[in-house]
């Protein structure tokens, strides 16, 4: 009955998603005021009937209700409690309603959230955003309804698919969801101002501090994604250039392009046009993950449910909003007057060229990912394209995004110059040429010069963060005086610090994992021991152990340092009772600079086993680095700017023309 | 030409190179990258390259697979039911690989006919075969029932 | 303004190479067989090992013929559907148990009911090669002709059942009237 009333919810959440996405939009063009203030009531109605919604499922997969289709295929009664609730976003269907339900989300905090804006301004963005969710929701209604029932209830359910039975899985769809869909704010934005003919710099104010808590909360997902696939899939890698991941990572390229000429737009009133482009542009591969990962075009580790009239929707879904919001650009972006000239050496271009290089990576992952479906399209043949093609796109682009990174902070706007620019920046680019040579004299191959790329642009990054400290508290007269301009700067530069410093952090993780780490792949047997990074695996034993829904065979390992026993390291092999399917758990020793990793192979009969064992320096910093990105996203959105009202009279009247 | 121009103009012209340059290596990365597949049968023909990688796709042999009894090393037969290829890998196998499932190896033939594989997948699925294997089958299937 | 028609005309070329990829799906590819007669076959019979089951006993009447085996997640969630389509009477449901293991097939049709008129035992799979079977479950409805009419991949639900195989089979039983 619950499940009724959950499939009865989600269809009055279209109704007023059709009122909330027509009526304010039809009001803010004729000018009804009464219309565009449906707006606010429209969306709270539409989120509270959602959230019944999926309450409703939550009952239905608390409660092992294998009645229900979605509960039957994706739980169990054995399952562990938390994944039962994981599990409603285990796969296609209620993984929708999760989206639709995180974009009703949105839209109510737009609407708390934006009584400084113009009325006419919001009812247009949370129009948008009704319109997104129609697509959406008779999306989930046609073809994808969680609360079917099925005719005759299956005794079991057939459980929840075992590579998301990790904790990181129950966050890291939300998690990633409040990214993509949070980047259609920032598409909202752009649209209701288009549509209003009015591209300025208070645009580009009130869509900021929404992309980047979108941005943030991809960044998490992100990394939180790549943490499981390390601990999970057993390979030790953090990063495959899998469709699904690659899915994920391009509108994270393209957000972050965004969040930077999101701030020349509103700083200098420049790149108007480009950062709506952005913004669509974000918003779009948005929805391009969601149709790569739910259509099955692309098949991956990532096996979630495959249907192609669901891709055809997808598809149809996809021309409209994307099509018609490109097309919406094409229209109006002509009429958008350019803002100031710049000049060759400022910070506005280095900010181009930032945009032009992540924009550029984008392009060489999505051509990496879609080539292979092109290929096949045209009936051409199968292929692949291998990993060590992302990563000598990375090793092309990134470089020079860090040394822009480092120099683009410290430049002025409008105009530098070049002598007096080079001065301020000697010093540090002294620093870090030393820290690349060292590097790579040590390391004398080419693989070395990866590293003392890497670590030499870390070095970089973090010396032009002093220097851009330096260069603000120069000004002040003693500790105290230097110690008042420091606690004047904005939370917005802290965090555009702070995730700068997120990535040279990311970068030393990322250098120092890809050539000091050590790998063995061993046979073992009880009483076996083995070398690796210095550290010694003593393999005991492996014993039978009964979980709640898997029978597992658990190594025992114990690592020691100089004969020190400094661990003990339990690496699994599940097989789950209700699907048969064999999972590795990685036993992982986690350090600050160096993780002890093994996975157990299969066995190989006379008691020994496969046994893959990894030594990873500095792995954690690849993670650590993207929460201090996070982190500094959460910084400049703390920025007080973003909470005074007294922009509001400004707003008004750039948006009507005249003072208000 | 004012000597600002001048300077401007030598910078957007390393600029264009710089362009070109990044475009044309990341093109022939790209072409070295791709990775084709190919069949046990379209390898008996010899129309896969030698000493090249690519991917191979087909059902383990039943009772082909030979393990090296001190080291990881692990031989087995792939086929697509008309020819087979030995593939010789040393690792560790994926959680599904068994006799008779479909599997696609990335690798490189050598001198003997005999497939070096780096990289072995099986689908994190029980019930199919990788799409790949599965569509080679139907193609199969549709030749000889002509 | 061409500038800002770009980007509009880079989508709509991806866009179509979407359209076309989709129709590549490798579940919606038809089976070769289809329109064929089955494959020769001679296997024995899950119950009565000792007896042999061929092509024989599917012709006369429109007959089903279900692949399954016990390790088979997708067999377990259309098992019901099998057994609505055999206790419907539309049709003998004969089952082909695919690389299983005795002893598990039958503790299986223990546990979740036996809707077969008899099951062939496929130990080797090597029929279920013939008859191009690339994953479990698989249905094929056979015409009284032993010709295979139609295939069905993956598990069936309660609309598969309802709105393709019932109606495929219903049109094959006019056809053989007439």
């Amino acid at each position: 009955m619950i499940a009724e009333l959950g499939h009865f919810a989600v269809i009055l959440a279209l109704l007023l998603a059709v009122v909330q996405g027509v009526v304010p939009l039809v009001g803010s063009l004729r000018g009804y005021v009464n219309w565009t203030a449906v707006a606010r009531p429209a969306a709270t109605g539409q989120f509270v009937f959602l959230a019944i919604a999926f309450a409703a499922l939550a009952h239905a997969f608390l409660t092992d209700q294998f009645s229900v289709a979605y509960v039957a295929q994706n739980s169990n009664s054995a399952l562990p409690l938390a994944y039962k609730f994981a599990a409603i976003w285990g796969a296609h269907e209620g993984s929708l309603l999760l989206w639709v339900l995180i974009l009703a989300g949105w839209t109510v905090a737009v609407a708390a959230f934006s009584r400084n804006l113009p009325e006419i301004m919001v009812a247009r963005v949370i129009s948008v955003m009704g319109l997104i969710s129609i697509g959406f929701l008779s999306f989930i209604l046609f073809t994808s309804n969680p609360f079917d029932r099925l005719m005759r209830a299956p005794a079991e359910g057939r459980d929840l698919n075992p590579l998301l039975q990790d904790p990181g899985l129950v966050i890291h769809p939300p998690l990633l969801y409040m990214g993509y869909v949070g980047l259609s704010v920032a598409f909202a934005f752009a649209l209701a101002a288009l549509a209003g003919g009015r591209l300025d710099s208070t645009w580009a104010r009130w869509s900021r501090p929404w992309t980047t808590v979108a941005w943030m909360f991809l960044t998490l997902g992100i990394s939180l994604g790549s943490w499981w696939a390390y601990n999970e899939l057993g390979w030790g890698g953090w990063w495959f250039w899998d469709p699904v991941e690659n899915a994920s990572l391009m509108p994270w390229l393209v957000a972050t392009g965004l969040m930077h000429s999101l701030a020349v737009t509103e700083k200098r009133g420049t790149f108007r046009s480009w950062t709506v482009l952005l913004a669509i542009l974000a918003f779009s591969l948005s929805l391009l993950g969601t149709f790569l990962v739910r259509s099955g075009v692309l098949t991956s580790v990532h096996a979630f449910a495959t249907d192609p009239t669901r891709g055809l929707y997808i598809l149809a879904f996809l021309i409209v909003v994307v099509g018609g919001s490109l097309a919406l650009y094409a229209w109006r972006s002509p009429t958008i007057a350019s803002g100031t000239r710049f000049g060759f050496l400022s910070r506005e271009s280095l900010l181009l060229g930032n945009n032009l290089l992540l924009l550029a990576i984008t392009a060489a992952v999505l051509l990496g990912t879609l080539y292979p479906l092109f290929y096949d399209a045209m009936g051409m043949g199968k292929l692949s394209v291998g990993f060590p093609w992302f990563n000598a796109m990375f090793l092309l682009f990134a470089p020079p995004l860090g040394v822009l990174m480092g120099i683009g902070p410290i430049t002025r706007w409008q105009h530098d110059d070049a002598q007096s620019l080079w001065r301020r920046l000697r010093l540090a680019c002294g620093i870090a040429v030393l820290a690349f040579l060292a590097f790579a004299l040590y390391h004398h191959s080419v693989d070395g010069l990866k590293v003392a790329l890497g670590m030499g642009l870390a070095v970089w990054i973090a010396a032009t963060t002093v220097v851009s400290l330096r260069s603000r508290v120069r000004a002040g007269t003693g500790l105290a005086g230097k110690w008042r301009i420091l606690r004047r700067q904005s939370r917005s530069y802290y965090g555009m610090l702070v995730a700068h410093l997120g990535i040279a952090v990311f970068a030393v993780g990322v250098a120092a994992v890809s050539i000091w780490g050590e790998e063995r792949d061993v046979r073992l047997g009880p009483g076996d021991e083995v070398q690796v990074g210095g550290y010694t695996f003593l393999f005991r034993e492996v014993a039978k152990v009964d979980g709640p829904n898997y029978r597992s065979d658990m190594a025992t390992v114990t690592v020691l340092n100089d004969g020190t026993p400094i661990a003990t390291l339990n690496p699994e092999k599940r097989r789950y009772n209700a699907s048969g399917q064999v999972m590795t758990e990685s036993g992982v020793d986690v350090g600050f600079t160096r993780d002890l990793y093994v996975a157990l192979g299969e066995p190989l009969g006379d008691g020994s086993w496969s046994v893959r064992i990894y030594d990873k320096p500095f792995v954690r910093w690849i993670w650590g680095g993207s929460i201090l990105m996070a982190l500094g996203g959460l910084l400049a959105v703390s920025d007080r700017r973003y909470r005074v009202a007294r922009y509001k009279a400004k707003a008004e009247q750039a948006l009507h023309g005249k003072p208000a | 030409m004012t000597p600002t121009r001048k300077k401007r103009l030598y910078l957007i012209a390393a600029m264009v190179a710089g362009v070109a340059v990044a475009t044309g290596l990341a093109l022939k990365a790209f072409n070295e990258n791709l990775m084709f597949f190919f069949s046990p049968s379209e390898v008996a023909t010899g129309e896969a390259p030698e000493g090249e990688r690519f991917r191979l796709g087909g059902m383990v042999v039943d009772g082909s697979v030979q393990r090296d009894p001190d080291s990881l090393a692990v031989t087995f037969g792939l086929t697509d039911y008309d020819e087979a290829v030995t593939v010789s890998y040393t690792g560790i196998l994926p959680d599904l690989f068994r006799e008779g499932q479909g599997i696609v190896a990335h690798g490189k033939l050598n001198g003997d006919g005999v497939f070096v594989a780096d990289e072995v997948l099986a689908k994190h699925d029980e019930n199919y075969m990788p799409p790949e294997v599965a569509d080679m089958m139907e193609q199969r299937k549709a030749k000889g029932a002509q | 303004m061409i500038r800002y028609l770009l980007p509009l005309g880079i989508f709509l070329v991806l866009a179509v190479f979407f359209a076309v990829g989709l129709q590549r799906d490798p579940s919606e590819i038809p089976s070769p067989l289809v329109g064929k007669p089955a494959p020769e076959f001679q296997l024995p019979r899950l119950h009565q090992p000792e007896r042999a089951i061929d092509n024989a006993a599917l012709e006369g009447e429109v007959s089903v013929v279900n692949v399954w085996a016990s390790w088979c997640v997708g067999c377990r969630e259309e098992h019901e559907v099998v057994k609505a389509l055999a206790n419907s009477g539309a049709a003998p449901v004969y089952g082909l148990n695919y690389k299983d293991a005795r002893e598990d097939a039958l503790r299986w049709l223990s546990h979740f009911g036996d809707p077969y008129t008899a099951i062939a035992v496929d130990r080797d799979g090597d029929v279920g090669i013939d008859w191009g079977v690339y994953g479990v479950p698989e249905t094929f409805i056979l015409d009284a002709d032993g010709v295979i009419r139609y295939k069905h991949i993956g598990p069936m639900s309660e609309t598969d059942l309802r709105e393709k195989i019932l109606p495929v089979i219903r049109e094959l039983k006019t056809e053989a009237r007439s």
